[in-house]
């Protein structure tokens, strides 16, 4: 039995330890707002943060999350930061078909707390991780510079 | 604008709850309890509800648009709309959302219309039901298209019906009465009755005659072409409760993951279970029938492992122990494909169009150009792979998935379950991302099989990123060689074209090896040019894996080509490219599709839709003047310019590109000019060419699906890899053509703004350096080592 913190309460799962986090929160725990999009830490759908840090939970295993802070897109409004980006983010029309949003929503809240001024070098290093199919990128980057105070010459 | 997070909350979505199991749509079936038991009045998804004159209203048949589509349209309020005691408005979407903003989209035109007011609208989406609803399969760029009207018609027809009941209540002429935001108005008295007080009494009136129907002026529209509404899910997609396909949950839920043959056309010979039997999680291991040709919408079979969660099943399919027998395709191979296909492009073959005397032109000619382009096999990649869940429950089977086509998967599942239709029900989940791959429900089938191999529990099917890039309905593979003749003065007196590439009918009829009409009626022959001497040829080109629908179709190699071409006769004609490409259009004029060969015209009536020069002309003129053509750009960078008429639809494209001295390539602006005729819902319009933009610079940079030994190379994102924000275009400038009057028929969005990218990439790309690329993906091809 392991115990781990997601989204501020301590969970109990019975699972192999090699199990990564990203099922363990999609099957077992019902939070589905993670997503998988690839397994192998490639498009960032699966985004979460752990301790803060920006994390590909399809390549964590449980056995790696024990004793740190998780928290999934389901709790980013807690966050001051994650709310005002979840409402950059519909201000902005970014999501189409939105699969890949809550990943960018927490890649864009763990770089917005490290850095609230980010620069467009800054943007792309931390959101070239994250792939976005529909192409959102442009509103993406737009929302980023509008909770940080930044202009950014709109369409 | 409200502040988007205001939004009412919606009781019936699912609740991210910490401890119970989510039952997914949960959501559908709590609504219609409550709809039954509150009186709602104007019923909608509930049949019980459903007066018997529903039916009043039958679909038109005919030979284009909406019409020729199976099970055409439907106009019936009391299909689509039913008002709540408490004045709650729920609209029904029938088509399927994967990020065009259709959910959105189509139920604002009923609120509009109806003079609902959006706060208090709700959106619940059909499940796949055609005769009810009309068409449902969510492809070629058609929903608004096709829909725009019926769902006016909607919104116009419960609207007479509320304004009708008030006026009884009243008793005054239903002249003097009108709705207004969600209630009724009489103005000489100052009286107003809200729709929710109106609603049961207005139900029990007869549905207004169609041709009755009083329609909004375009300058009275609330929402319609205003773009100031947020997407209706985007709440749920930002604090992740957004449901995919993907995402469904349903008690005692078991979790499958099946492994495919490696070729298509291959079967399994034998495979051994007991390794994975022996993963912990892991409930059982079961062979799926491959299906003989044709392809058409079946599963390919396999050996599928079933386990208590998806981890668990992904393990057990690893420790799989099968031999395959590949079949008469396991000697595909790209890089000996691509030979083929061009020495068929060398040699004549099938005639497709003929205007003057091509050969004698060409002879004659002052100057000759000729060039091949290659466009290779793409995956649509949807962020959200293909999946389904199922379970069957006394005979009757019921299936949660992202699917394009509900009508076509519950067809397939009945027939594969051998149930009737009826007792199979398909709902639709969100799509994440669908780009055509979801148009095909052989995933959906899966699901329903799985379930019935585990006795009908509940069983999800997960396609991992490996499954969708192997197993797909692949983007064609295409040489398009292009040969044109100039006279003294640079002006193009001969154009020749052949076109060869796999087509979809393969995948239904296996034997066919030309290009189909809506193949090449997607801008090959019905290419607009003021040439006298213009021939179209389409050699046989034989299919080896499943060739289906990718966003824009065969437009992407056939803009690729065309566009390109057009900017290597303009360089050869010593002129300025969009001065030769308007030239080449010639003057404005609109031109019958059938005068081209063209007998498809994306199933559109040709004088309804004409092929107009005019407006291909003035989205070249418009992208031209907002992008500055023309300015002086430091060394190294570069314009490039593509125009494409797809999807009904007139799109131009600048691309801005810099490429330094190493060869990377970057793009700091494109500008799109888009004629799409009335635009219902700009801001989603522009949201879906930004897109295009991106799909269409992806493709061209890095998009290759490859062959060998029959089986696909690329596995994940870092062997089939897609663009992503660094080497995006940094910005995106969407010019809509003005049409306020709203008196030109709709063009398709979604999917028409991908063709021309490509292209203008690679003339930009020429402008920069005077490097031609006539081979996609560009990947490095610009590199200086």
């Amino acid at each position: 039995m392991i115990t781990f913190n997601i989204n501020g309460k301590p969970r109990q799962i019975d699972l192999p330890t090699d199990t990564p986090l990203l099922w363990v929160l999609r099957d077992h725990l019902g939070l589905i707002g993670t997503k998988f999009g690839c397994g192998m830490a490639l498009c960032g759908a699966c985004t979460v943060h752990l301790d803060g840090e920006p994390t590909r939970a399809c390549v964590t295993p449980i056995s790696a999350a024990v004793g740190k802070k998780i928290v999934t897109i389901e709790a980013i409004d807690q966050d001051a930061t994650g709310q005002k980006v979840q409402e950059a983010w519909l201000t902005l029309g970014v999501p189409q078909c939105g699969y890949c949003q809550p990943g960018q929503i927490m890649a864009a809240t763990a770089l917005l707390k490290q850095k609230p001024k980010p620069t467009d070098a800054d943007i792309d290093k931390a959101m070239s991780g994250n792939i976005c199919r529909c192409g959102t990128y442009c509103r993406i980057r737009a929302a980023i510079k509008q909770v940080a105070g930044l202009t950014e010459v709109k369409p | 604008m409200k502040k988007p997070l205001d939004r009412p909350e919606l009781s019936a979505d699912i609740s991210i709850a910490d401890d119970i199991l989510h039952i997914a749509n949960i959501s559908r079936r709590a609504f219609l309890k409550d709809l039954a038991l509150t009186g709602f009045v104007l019923a909608a998804g509930f049949p019980s509800l459903i007066r018997a004159d529903e039916t009043a209203l039958p679909s038109q048949k005919g030979k284009y648009g909406a019409d020729a589509m199976p099970h055409g349209w439907v106009d019936n309020p009391l299909v689509f709309v039913a008002i709540a005691d408490d004045g709650t408005v729920t609209i029904i979407c029938h088509r399927s959302e994967m990020g065009q903003g259709v959910r959105t989209s189509l139920p604002m035109v009923v609120a509009d219309e109806l003079e609902a007011d959006w706060q208090r609208v709700r959106v619940e989406q059909a499940p796949g039901d055609e005769p009810r609803y009309g068409n449902q399969d969510t492809d070629g760029s058609r929903s608004m298209r096709h829909f725009f009207m019926p769902m006016r018609r909607v919104g116009a027809a419960a609207r007479t019906m509320l304004e009708s009941a008030a006026a009884a209540q009243w008793q005054v002429p239903i002249q003097e009465v009108r709705a207004e935001q969600h209630q009724v108005l009489h103005p000489a008295t100052g009286r107003t009755l809200g729709y929710g007080q109106l609603a049961k009494a207005a139900a029990k009136l007869p549905v207004p005659a169609r041709e009755t129907l009083r329609l909004k002026k375009p300058a009275d529209f609330r929402y319609i072409s205003k773009g100031q509404l947020g997407i209706y899910d985007g709440q749920d997609i930002v604090t992740g409760r957004a449901q995919y396909g993907i995402d469904t949950r349903l008690e005692d839920m078991l979790y499958a993951v099946v492994a495919r043959p490696p070729v298509f056309g291959g079967k399994v010979l034998r495979y051994d279970a007991k390794d994975a039997l022996e993963v912990p999680g892991v409930v059982k291991v079961v062979e799926l029938p491959s299906s003989p040709p044709p392809a058409d919408f079946n599963p390919l079979g396999g050996v599928a492992v079933i386990a208590r969660n998806t981890w668990a099943a992904i393990q057990g399919r690893k420790a799989l122990k099968i031999e395959w027998n590949n079949g008469p395709h396991g000697t595909y191979d790209s890089v000996a494909y691509k030979a083929e296909l061009e020495a068929a492009a060398r040699q004549p073959g099938k005639v497709v169009r003929n205007d003057g005397d091509v050969d004698t032109a060409l002879k004659s000619a002052a100057k000759q150009v000729e060039a091949e382009y290659y466009a290779p096999h793409l995956a649509h990649a949807t962020m959200e792979p293909p999946a389904a869940a199922a379970r069957i429950v006394k005979g009757k089977c019921e299936i949660w998935a992202c699917t394009q086509s509900p009508q076509a998967s519950r067809e397939r599942v009945a027939k594969w379950l051998k149930l009737s239709e009826d007792n199979v029900t398909v709902h639709v989940t969100l799509l994440g991302g669908g780009f055509g791959r979801k148009s095909i429900p052989d995933y959906v089938i899966e699901a329903a099989l799985l379930s019935q191999a585990m006795n009908g529990k509940p069983v999800k099917l997960t396609w991992t990123r490996e499954d969708d890039l192997h197993h797909s309905y692949f983007h064609t593979v295409s040489v398009e060689r292009l040969e044109a003749g100039l006279d003294t003065q640079g002006k193009p007196v001969a154009w020749l074209h052949r076109t060869v590439a796999p087509t979809i009918s393969s995948t239904f009829a296996p034997d066919s090896k030309h290009q189909m009409p809506a193949e090449l009626g997607m801008g090959v022959i019905n290419v607009p040019f003021a040439i006298a001497n213009l021939r179209i040829e389409n050699p046989e080109a034989e299919a080896h894996t499943r060739i289906g629908w990718f966003r824009s179709v065969s437009n992407i190699p056939h803009a690729f080509a065309i566009q390109s071409f057009v900017a290597e006769l303009a360089a050869a004609a010593g002129r300025d490219p969009k001065d030769f490409l308007l030239d080449l259009i010639g003057p404005p004029r609109r031109i019958d599709p059938r005068t081209l060969g063209d007998t498809w015209n994306q199933g559109e009536s040709p004088e309804v839709y004409p092929v107009d020069t005019g407006r291909l002309r003035r989205v070249i003129e418009t992208v031209a003047r907002e992008t500055g053509w023309g300015r002086t750009l430091p060394k190294g960078a570069g314009l490039g310019l593509a125009a494409h008429y797809s999807f009904v639809t007139y799109i131009a494209v600048v691309v801005e590109v810099s490429v330094n001295e190493d060869g990377k390539l970057n793009i700091p602006r494109i500008d799109v000019a888009v004629d799409c005729g009335p635009q219902v819902n700009p801001e989603r319009i522009r949201s879906q060419i930004e897109g295009a933009c991106i799909m269409g610079i992806s493709l061209a940079t890095l998009g290759e699906i490859s062959f060998k030994e029959g089986a696909v190379m690329q596995d994940n994102f870092h062997t089939y890899q897609l663009t992503r924000m660094d080497e995006a275009p940094r910005e995106i400038r969407v010019h809509l053509m003005p049409t306020p009057e709203f008196d030109t028929p709709l063009g398709g969005v979604g999917e028409p703004g991908v063709p021309p990218i490509a292209p203008a990439l690679c003339n930009a790309i020429f402008a920069a350096t005077g490097q031609r690329i006539r081979q996609l993906p560009i990947r490095d091809q610009l590199r200086k080592d």
